[in-house]
């Protein structure tokens, strides 16, 4: 059995860490996995970056930032896997949402409307919202910050962003510190469940087919450990396989729910793995099947075009400055030829290409593959821009900021 | 030099303050990471900030340090980076340091050392502490069950404690384990509790 500690943060989408370990995934590729709960992504980094784990769940953005130097010492890390797609959501305060569309489920159906109304709303809230977000390097603070500027709202300017850990969103609520936050499930569930906060925006509606957390590695340890990597591969994706199947999503939640792993009432984690969500406390759950995705439509194949995709935005909100090195830096932190490595002939579906147009799939639609038919579902942004990687001068010209 | 050290328990802070003091360093700030911790420490301007590598507040912090203006951008962490031993140290000890000023490594590193030391130091008295707590625990449920079977058997208390003893090592348990069992079973078919 060979070694391998992991670090991962008390959310639901830890799930196929914590399912290779508990379901014996690993233990049948000779991998003897320990979990590693961490509370704060700041340590969750240094114990990767230190080799105290050797893997770890890291927000997408979080591995290309470290990569890149941004914001403390440049270590190399490397994403050979996708630990799910979506699965985040931004709440408000009642008293904030009301001023939104009234209706929740209009709220939810039309992310650009609700853009718009959000921006009125600021105008007449008592201050300027607080909106607690887990990372200036996550996904959703960047999802966020997207969907934010779609409707001229600078979210530099026009709301302050709080970084909190998710576990402390709930405290950050109730003592009224901030108006809303966007986190991974189960804490949006569990604000809404306690009445603290309606839902306003899924991470699923602003950009369909999204990146969100991901295997990060360091890239020198990758590279020195490649069978041993291979086998972790192997044993996630069959982990991933398990998340995703139906059947076993009552077992995942109550897996999930124990004290040592995200220590949440199984039946907040229930709904988001059952493809639904309840968008102010006490209403009928809203259908959202792709609220968060495992594995299917090969949702852990990393597309080099997504860690773009981030590279972009933190060029465009000036977390990073422009440069051809840095860019191609960044695009190589994701790495799909490992995970073609690792998993060829495992019987997992191989997408043709190891980059996309972003955003660009209207209906679910088969593309090239090998190993089988690969069915990708819509992908879109909401405000139906799309993203080529190999134009990313002109996709950002396109933003007003 | 200002220090500011961020803990939410006390007893770690005081240990590590106390350990300050003594090697010479007086302004030393305690805050508490909760409600608008960054602003308290922002307008202390630390050198200097030590905290609790677990404590889900780091993140926090760190945003405070990238965006202030009051405070220079952080030159290091663990001092520096570099020092491949100090850090490893540091995190073993479940320490994060930040020096938020231009100090120089010679400097820090002084008061790095001094707060793995009394971290370590303070680790393994909780330890101890843990350990104690369940030896004096343990003892009190053999000391029960002893009192069960001297009752029940009429054994002495030297037989009672041998036949606990051998019963453990029989089924590969922990005495106080099988004391337990003992226990429970005989409150369980009524019998006297002693």
């Amino acid at each position: 059995m060979t070694p391998i500690r992991a670090a991962f943060l008390p959310l639901t989408d830890a799930a196929v860490l914590i399912a290779a370990r508990e379901q014996g995934f690993a233990a049948e590729q000779g991998i003897a996995l320990e979990l590693v709960r961490t509370e704060s992504w700041a340590t969750l980094r240094d114990r990767l970056v230190y080799g105290q784990v050797q893997a770890a769940q890291m927000l997408a953005p979080l591995a290309v930032a470290v990569s890149l130097g941004l914001g403390g010492a440049a270590t190399p890390l490397a994403t050979p896997f996708r630990l799910n797609v979506n699965g985040n959501a931004l709440v408000m305060r009642p008293d904030f949402a009301a001023a939104l569309d009234p209706d929740p489920a209009a709220r939810l159906a039309d992310p650009l409307a609700t853009a718009h109304d959000f921006a009125a709303a600021i105008g007449l809230y008592r201050r300027k919202p607080q909106i607690g977000i887990v990372h200036r390097f996550s996904s959703h603070a960047l999802m966020l910050r997207y969907w934010l500027a779609s409707a001229g709202i600078d979210p530099d300017r026009d709301v302050s962003l709080r970084v909190l850990p998710p576990s402390l969103m709930l405290e950050a609520m109730r003592s009224g510190e901030i108006d809303g936050f966007t986190a991974g499930d189960p804490w949006p569930a569990a604000a809404i469940a306690e009445g603290l906060a309606e839902a306003v925006v899924l991470g699923a509606r602003i950009w369909r087919r999204g990146v969100e957390k991901v295997l990060a590695c360091r890239a020198d340890w990758l590279a020195g450990n490649a069978a041993v990597a291979d086998r972790l591969l192997l044993a996630l994706s069959h982990a991933a396989a398990w998340c995703d199947a139906p059947e076993n999503r009552a077992e995942l939640a109550e897996m999930l729910a124990r004290p040592d792993h995200v220590g949440m009432p199984a039946e907040l984690i229930a709904a988001s793995l059952n493809g639904q969500f309840v968008p102010r406390a006490g209403a009928a759950p809203l259908p959202a099947d792709d609220f968060l995705l495992f594995h299917r439509e090969a949702a852990n194949f990393p597309w080099r075009s997504q860690a773009l995709w981030i590279w972009s935005q933190l060029v465009r909100w000036g977390q990073a400055d422009r440069s051809a090195e840095a860019e191609a830096a960044a695009g190589a932190v994701f790495r799909p030829d490992v995970y073609r490595r690792a998993l060829a002939g495992s019987g997992a579906v191989m997408p043709g290409a190891s980059a996309k147009l972003e955003g660009a799939v209207a209906t679910p639609t088969g593309v090239g593959a090998h190993g089988g038919a690969l069915l990708l579902g819509p992908d879109g942004f909401f405000d139906g821009r799309v993203f080529d990687p190999d134009a990313i001068d002109a996709y950002l010209a396109g933003f007003a900021k | 030099m200002r220090i500011v050290i961020i803990d939410d328990t006390g007893a770690r802070a005081s240990v590590l303050e106390d350990g300050l003091h003594e090697a010479g360093y007086d302004d030393i700030h305690v805050v508490q990471p909760s409600g608008a911790f960054v602003s308290r420490i922002e307008r202390l301007v630390p050198d200097v900030v030590l905290m609790d590598l677990g404590s889900p507040s780091r993140d926090t912090l760190e945003e405070m340090l990238l965006v202030s203006r009051a405070l220079a951008k952080p030159i290091a962490m663990f001092v520096d980076q570099s020092d491949d031993q100090m850090t490893a140290a540091a995190i073993d000890a479940g320490i994060s340091a930040y020096v938020v000023d231009g100090l120089r490594k010679e400097r820090v590193k002084p008061i790095l050392d001094l707060a793995v030391g009394r971290f370590t130091a303070f680790a393994r008295m909780q330890a101890e502490l843990a350990e104690a707590r369940t030896q004096l625990a343990d003892r009190k449920v053999i000391d029960r069950a002893k009192a069960i079977l001297m009752q029940q058997r009429g054994l002495n208390e030297q037989d009672a404690y041998t036949l606990l003893r051998t019963s453990a090592m029989n089924a590969n348990k922990r005495m106080a384990e099988v004391a337990e069992a003992l226990i429970t079973a005989s409150s369980l078919l009524g019998k006297g509790q002693p």
